[in-house]
C-alpha cells in the first residue's frame, strides 16, 4: 500500500498551488491498488482543499483504485463529508458550434429577431388604435394629466436643446453654402437652398433624431424598469390597460410636441442661417426676408410639417415597444434602450424617404 | 470562541438631522450566530452596511477580523474585505451573469485558479446550498425567490470567508423553505467554522439557529444575549416582540419539537 502525506493549509489562498501536486499525485500513483493520504499534518483545511481532494478520489475511484484518507481532523472530516455526498461535476454548458455554425447560428437568430420586431411594432400600433377607439368612445378613461405631463417633458423641456442645435446646423448650412456658390457668383441662391432644405428636410428630421435620443430612450428606460419590477403586471390586474395609461399618453404627447418642436426648430435653423447671411456673406437682413419670401412657399412648410406627427408615432410606438421586451436582467434593459433609438432612428429615415417619394408623385 | 471577532464601539449613525444609530456596542464572538432584531425602520440594515462600510461613520469605531475599519487604508480594508461575504436582502445576484458565473465572479477577482478547478468549485458550492445541477446555467431571473437567496449565499461563500453577513436571510421565503434555509446556514457554519452576523425578522430563526440575540430598539442595543436573557429584558419593545401572540406560538411549538 502507497502511502501520501499531506502537510500544511489547504486553503483557498494556495488552491492554485494544490492543484498541480493533485494532478501529480493522481497520476503518479496509477497502477497502485490502494493509497492511503495521511492529512494529519494539515493545519487548515476548507472547501477547496476539500474539493481538491475529492478530484484525487475521485480519479482513483474511476480506474477502480481505493484511496484512503485518515486523520482528517474534527470539523475537517465534517467538511469533507458533506462534499462526498454530492454528486461529482455540474453539466457543462451546451457544445458550441465551429465558426461557420455560429455565424449560421447567428444570422437565423438575428433574422427571427427582425421579424419578432415587425410583429411587435404592428402589434403595438393595433394595440394603440383600439386603445384611441376605447377613449374616443369613453372620453373619460382619458389620462389627460398624464398626456400633459408628457408633453412637458418631451416638448417643452426640449425646446433649448433642439433651438441650439438647429441654430447652429442653420449656421452652418449657411456659411457653406456661401462658401462654395460664391464661387460661380450663385450668393443669391443660398437663400433658396437654406429655405427649402431647413424647411422641408433638415428641420423634421433633425428633430425627430434628437426627440428619438432624448425621449425615445427615456420611454424604454422607463416602461423596461417598470416591467422588471411588475409594475406593469400590477396595473393589469387592478384592471387597468398598461396602454391605456402607460403607452396611449406618452404617444399622444410625442404626436402632439413633435411638430411643435418641427416649428420651432425650423425657425430657429431660419435665424441662424440669416444671422450667417448677414455677417458672413454681407446680406442685410430686409434682403433675406425678401429672398426667402421668393424661394419658399406654404407647400415647403407643409410638406416638412406633416411628417412630424409620423415620425414622432414611429418613435413612440418603437420606444414603447422595445420597453414592453425588456426581461428581468439589467443587461436586457440596456440593450432595448439602445435597440429602441437605432430602429427609431433608422424607421424615421425610412420614413422620410418614403415620404419623399409620395411628395415627389404627387407635385408637391 | 472568546475573541470578538466584530468589535463595535459607540457607533454613531445619522442622515442629515436624523441620528439613526446612538452609541451603539456590540461584540460578535468567532464561530457564533449572532442575530440582530429590531423593528422596521430602526436601523439594523444600517448598522450593517455601516460595518460592511457602506455608510460612513459619524463617530465611535469598528473593528472587524482585529483591523480598525473606520481608519484602515484602502489596501487593508480590500483585505478583510476578501475574508468576509455579504447576503444582501434581494440577493443583489449581477443579472447578467448565470448562476455559476455569479459565484465564480470573486473566485475570478481573487485567486489564480484554473479554469477547470474554477468551474468545479463553483458547482461544489451550489451544491452546497442545494442547488442542483441543471439549475447551474440559470440567469438570475429565471431562480425562484428561495433558490436566488441560496445562489447569493453561495457567492457570498465563494472565497471560503471567516465570517458572514447576512442581510434578512429568511423574508420572502415560505415556512418550508425558511426552515431549510435555517437549517443549511447552521449546517455550514458547523462545517465551515464560519461566523455568522444575521438581521432577521423571523422568530423561528431566532430561536432555532442564533446564538446571541441583540435587540436593536431606538437607535440603541437594548438587549443581548441568549433567548432567556432576552426575554427578561424589560424593554417594552423586547416584551412585545418576545413575548406577543405568534412569538408565544413559535416558543411552544420549539418547545415540543425539542422534548
Amino acid at each position: 500500500m502507497k502511502r501520501l502525506t499531506a502537510a500544511g493549509s489547504w486553503t483557498a489562498a494556495h488552491a492554485n498551488l494544490l492543484e498541480p501536486l493533485i494532478d501529480a499525485a493522481a497520476s503518479t500513483t496509477a497502477g497502485e491498488p490502494s493509497l492511503l493520504v495521511d492529512m494529519a499534518g494539515v493545519t487548515h483545511f476548507d472547501t477547496y482543499g476539500a474539493c481538491l481532494l475529492k478530484r484525487l478520489q475521485r480519479a482513483r475511484n474511476a480506474r477502480n483504485e481505493e484511496t484512503r484518507i485518515t486523520a482528517l481532523q474534527g470539523r475537517f472530516e465534517e467538511l469533507f463529508g458533506e462534499l462526498q455526498e454530492t454528486p461529482p461535476g455540474a453539466t457543462a454548458p451546451a457544445p458550441k458550434a465551429g465558426p461557420l455554425g455560429s455565424a449560421f447560428e447567428f444570422l437565423g437568430r438575428a433574422t427571427i429577431g427582425f421579424g419578432r420586431d415587425l410583429v411587435a411594432l404592428a402589434e403595438m400600433l393595433g394595440l394603440l388604435g383600439r386603445s384611441v377607439v376605447r377613449v374616443m368612445g369613453n372620453p373619460r378613461a382619458f389620462r389627460l394629466t398624464s398626456t400633459t405631463y408628457h408633453i412637458d417633458r418631451v416638448g417643452w423641456q426640449a425646446v433649448p436643446i433642439i433651438v441650439l442645435i438647429t441654430f447652429l446646423i442653420g449656421c452652418i448650412i449657411a456659411q457653406q453654402g456661401f462658401f462654395h456658390f460664391r464661387k460661380f457668383g450663385a450668393d443669391a441662391y443660398v437663400v433658396d437652398m437654406v429655405g427649402i432644405l431647413i424647411l422641408r428636410e433638415i428641420g423634421v428630421l433633425l428633430v425627430a433624431i434628437m426627440v428619438a435620443g432624448r425621449s425615445g430612450s427615456s420611454y424604454t428606460a422607463e416602461l423596461g424598469s417598470m416591467k422588471m419590477r411588475e409594475e406593469i403586471d400590477a396595473l393589469r390586474t387592478m384592471g387597468l390597460d398598461p396602454i391605456d395609461v402607460l403607452v396611449l399618453p406618452r404617444v399622444l404627447a410625442l404626436v402632439i410636441a413633435l411638430p411643435i418642436l418641427t416649428f420651432i426648430g425650423s425657425m430657429a435653423a431660419l435665424y441662424g442661417g440669416g444671422l450667417v447671411a448677414n455677417l458672413y456673406g454681407g446680406m442685410s437682413p430686409d434682403i433675406y426676408i425678401a429672398r426667402l419670401k421668393e424661394a419658399i412657399s406654404v407647400t415647403h412648410f407643409e410638406v416638412g410639417m406633416i411628417k412630424a406627427p409620423f415620425m414622432a408615432l414611429v418613435i413612440g410606438i418603437v420606444a414603447c415597444a422595445q420597453g414592453f421586451q425588456v426581461k428581468g436582467s439589467a443587461e436586457s434593459l440596456g440593450r432595448q434602450t439602445t435597440n429602441a433609438v437605432v430602429k427609431s432612428i433608422f424607421l424615421v429615415i425610412v420614413l422620410d424617404g418614403l415620404f419623399a417619394i409620395f411628395f415627389a408623385s404627387i407635385d408637391m | 470562541m472568546s475573541e470578538p471577532i466584530i468589535h463595535v464601539r459607540d457607533l454613531v449613525v445619522g442622515f442629515g438631522d436624523r441620528v439613526v444609530l446612538d452609541h451603539v456596542s456590540v461584540d460578535v464572538m468567532g464561530g457564533e450566530i449572532f442575530g440582530f432584531v429590531g423593528g422596521s425602520g430602526s436601523g439594523k440594515s444600517v448598522l450593517l452596511r455601516t460595518v460592511i462600510g457602506l455608510l460612513a461613520v459619524r463617530g465611535g469605531s469598528i473593528e472587524v477580523l482585529g483591523t480598525r475599519l473606520d481608519t484602515a487604508s484602502g489596501s487593508a480594508r480590500r483585505a478583510i474585505e476578501r475574508r468576509w461575504g455579504v447576503l444582501f436582502q434581494q440577493g443583489a445576484l449581477f443579472s447578467s451573469l448565470t448562476a455559476l458565473q455569479n459565484v465564480q465572479f470573486p473566485m475570478r477577482e481573487y485567486l489564480h485558479l484554473s479554469p477547470r478547478l474554477m468551474h468545479e468549485m463553483a458547482a461544489a458550492k451550489l451544491e452546497m446550498v442545494g442547488i442542483r445541477a441543471v439549475d447551474h446555467h440559470k440567469f438570475p431571473s429565471e431562480l425562484s425567490g428561495g433558490m436566488t437567496k441560496r445562489v447569493a449565499l453561495a457567492r457570498a461563500l465563494a472565497l471560503d470567508p471567516e465570517l458572514v453577513f447576512l442581510d434578512e436571510p429568511t423574508s420572502g421565503l415560505d415556512p418550508i423553505a425558511a426552515g431549510d434555509f435555517d437549517e443549511l446556514i447552521r449546517t455550514l457554519q458547523k462545517t465551515l467554522g464560519l461566523t455568522v452576523f444575521m438581521i432577521t425578522h423571523d422568530l423561528d430563526s431566532l430561536y432555532t439557529v442564533c446564538d446571541r440575540i441583540g435587540v436593536l430598539a431606538d437607535g440603541r442595543v437594548v438587549a443581548v444575549g441568549g433567548i432567556p436573557a432576552i426575554l427578561e429584558s424589560p424593554h417594552p419593545w423586547v416584551q412585545a416582540y418576545f413575548r406577543g401572540r405568534r412569538a408565544t406560538i413559535v416558543q411552544s411549538r420549539i418547545a415540543n419539537r425539542t422534548s
